[in-house]
């Protein structure tokens, strides 16, 4: 006996197509299917229907009289999902190796034969992941922060004019760094198989990071209505070279291992010695996205280096050619150096430019031992990460 | 390079819209691969490719039912003989119906004498010759019996393009038209997209069920290369992902050996209408494709 459904009242131009298809999907090719219901239009419905998508369908069809309609399922969708796949497994680890006729299809999903391939550049496991992306990820959402509320803008800034202008000159400095850092992940993203997602996820969360420090840096430049400071032709063409960096693994390791982990020091620096609540404020915040930022750098590169030691020649000869390239060019900014030393001492007087340089002096000790530690974790020896840390750009990131 | 009585097949199909090429682009990749020499030409009207068919200027027709009836009649008059090659799946037991709003007082054809009814394009089997042959074995002449409103879009297209139709329909919602004449299929396209609202219309006639396109070969058509070629398309299965984006463009699951029982009633119609001739000259005073 012919599974049965009756759509009642309920027209094929209405919906009733979707309980003829859940009555088919139980059915095998060439199962049997009786379809009753009052629609005056049934008949003329559903043979319209069933040849579309190749069903046969007996029965009174003619005009005045819609009894029971007699629907042969057909091989079609049978067909259609032979040689589907599932793309990989949806809750566990993503597969080594990303198929490109996966596509954009989800994790897990059962994916049709046929369609483009997807022109991904990176689709092996080890050229991207790290087993903390999917809980970094989870932290940056958590973590995101509104500027307009998480910093008290109406806050007092009325410094002396030539500090205040040191800390715009910081604050040009930043935006032109962060927007280098913005471009980075969201050229790599656009190349990652979507089938690891949640370094799609976590690149996209730090390319929105990134968007807002430079919103609020640029704000702070500007809090005093002047105009904002210089760019360096040597620290723009130190940030470009890391643009021009095509290998995955190594744009991440120059920017976020090297560069981003320098920075860490910086805003440290910059939060701890500001010389007003909204330059701390600004600091402290952009230092709390680039710490993530820096343990996926850290935590890929280590990653790749686990599954091939050998990269530790690859990243660095990046190093090295890095360097090279930079070695014409007059690396930080002269005016930035200055205006870190003078935001540090907070005046003019002898002494307190004393301090100011001392300070800075320090700050590039201790941007070289966050170098040399996290050098030292993805599996570098000591001396080789030290004589690393030591060819690292002058212009910080 | 294929051509007529060469030793490929060339074939000629009606560009009603712009992915026809996609198709057979796709299906020439895939005969060639499989060892027959093919390719295809395109037409901008049916009129043409049915009079080339039959000068055995192509050697293949991918026909619409109404340039296979002029064919037909063309042939028969020239003295050569026409082959019919293959069909789709969904060419077979159409319906065209006729509906009117579901507030309108009419019950069924013969009701709607003297009123306006709305059809496609004048070349278009299922939405105007059909229908209005229906009408006329209901009892009523067209254009005296029922002023007809006639939407011609895409003629020469043979209705293929479904504008013709979709106006109709407006119409019919919109109360400048009493009744509206289309395929079954569209009465559920127009329903998604949202032109005819469920429970807007209801059918008060059909035609009896009548066959679709039908591929055929003509006289300059090497014999074993239809064959081939017959054998190539019935193969084609809709499980190979990369025939199925084709077969699904093209509206059709499976090809299916042709049947020639399928088109009485349009030639009928024909006739009635005055469209073509016995021996497929266009006697339709109104058409220009």
């Amino acid at each position: 006996m012919p599974a049965s459904i009756d759509l009642e009242g309920l027209g094929l131009d209405a919906g009733g197509h979707l309980l003829v298809l859940r009555g088919l999907a139980a059915l095998g090719a060439g199962d049997q299917l009786t379809v009753t219901g009052r629609h005056p239009a049934l008949a003329v419905q559903l043979a319209a229907w069933c040849r579309a998508q190749g069903h046969h369908v007996a029965g009174s069809t003619g005009p005045d009289a819609p009894g029971p309609l007699l629907v042969t399922k057909g091989r079609a969708e049978e067909q259609r999902w032979l040689g589907a796949v599932r793309a990989g497994d949806p809750g566990g680890r993503p597969e080594r190796r990303a198929d490109p006729r996966w596509g954009l299809a989800a994790r897990g999903a059962l994916v049709e034969a046929g369609g483009p391939p997807i022109g991904a550049e990176w689709a092996d496991r080890e050229h991207v992941w790290a087993d903390v992306a999917p809980r970094l990820y989870a932290a940056a959402t958590a973590a995101h922060w509104d500027p307009a509320t998480a910093v008290d803008w109406s806050a007092a800034t009325d410094l002396p004019a030539e500090v205040e202008r040191a800390v715009v000159q910081v604050m040009t400095y930043l935006v032109e760094n962060e927007q280098a850092a913005l471009v980075i992940p969201a050229r790599l993203l656009a190349q990652v198989h979507p089938h690891f997602r949640e370094v799609i996820q976590l690149l996209a969360a730090q390319a929105a990071d990134e968007a807002r420090h430079v919103e609020v840096f640029t704000r702070r430049g500007l809090l005093s209505g002047g105009p904002l400071g210089t760019s360096s032709a040597g620290g723009r063409a130190s940030l470009q070279t890391l643009l021009a960096e095509p290998d995955f693994t190594t744009a991440g390791f120059l920017l976020s291992v090297l560069g981003e982990g320098t920075f860490l020091e910086l805003l440290r620096f910059l939060h701890a010695r500001a010389p007003d609540p909204v330059t701390a404020d600004v600091a402290r915040l952009a230092l709390r996205d680039e710490a993530r930022h820096v343990a996926f750098g850290v935590a890929h590169t280590a990653h790749a280096v686990r599954a091939d030691r050998a990269y530790l020649g690859v990243l660095r000869s990046a190093v090295e050619r890095r360097h090279a390239t930079l070695l014409d060019t007059a690396g930080l900014n002269a005016e930035v150096f200055d205006a870190l030393v003078l935001l540090a001492a907070g005046s003019w007087s002898p002494e307190a430019i004393g301090r100011g340089w001392a300070a800075v002096r320090q700050l590039q000790a201790d941007m070289d031992s966050g170098r040399r530690r996290r050098l030292a974790y993805i599996g570098f020896p000591d001396d080789e990460a030290a004589e690393l840390s030591a060819l690292h750009t002058r212009n910080f990131m | 390079m294929s051509g007529p009585g060469a030793s490929g097949l060339l074939l000629g199909a009606v560009a009603y819209d712009p992915k026809v090429v996609t198709i057979w682009d796709g299906f020439r990749a895939w005969l060639r691969e499989q060892g027959l020499e093919f390719d295809y030409v395109l037409y901008s009207n049916y009129e043409r490719q049915a009079v080339d068919l039959v000068a055995g200027r192509v050697d293949l027709a991918w026909n619409s039912p109404l340039a296979w009836v002029r064919a037909r009649r063309m042939a028969l008059a020239a003295g050569v003989s026409l082959v019919p090659v293959t069909m789709r799946d969904t060419d077979c037991d159409l319906r065209s119906l006729v509906l009117v709003r579901q507030d309108s007082p009419v019950a069924d054809l013969a009701g709607l004498r003297g009123r306006v009814v709305a059809t496609g394009a004048v070349d278009s089997p299922q939405a105007t010759l059909l229908p209005m042959l229906a009408l006329r074995d209901a009892g009523l002449a067209p254009g005296t019996d029922v002023a007809v409103r006639r939407f011609d879009v895409g003629v020469g297209l043979h209705g293929d393009h479904v504008g013709g139709e979709r106006d109709a329909a407006r119409a019919l919602i919109a109360g400048t038209a009493d009744a509206a004449c289309m395929i079954d299929s569209n009465l559920l396209l127009f329903a998604r997209e949202g032109i005819l609202p469920p429970g807007s219309t209801r059918v008060v006639g059909q035609t009896a069920l009548y066959d679709h396109c039908t591929m055929t070969a003509g006289p300059s058509a090497t014999p074993a290369l239809v064959e081939e070629l017959r054998g190539l398309l019935l193969g084609m299965s809709y499980g190979d992902p990369r025939l199925r984006p084709l077969l699904d463009m093209e509206g059709l699951k499976q090809w299916r050996p042709p049947r020639l029982s399928g088109y009485a009633q349009l030639e009928r119609a024909v006739d009635a209408a005055g469209f073509y001739d016995a021996s497929g000259g266009i006697s339709a005073s109104e058409y220009r494709p």
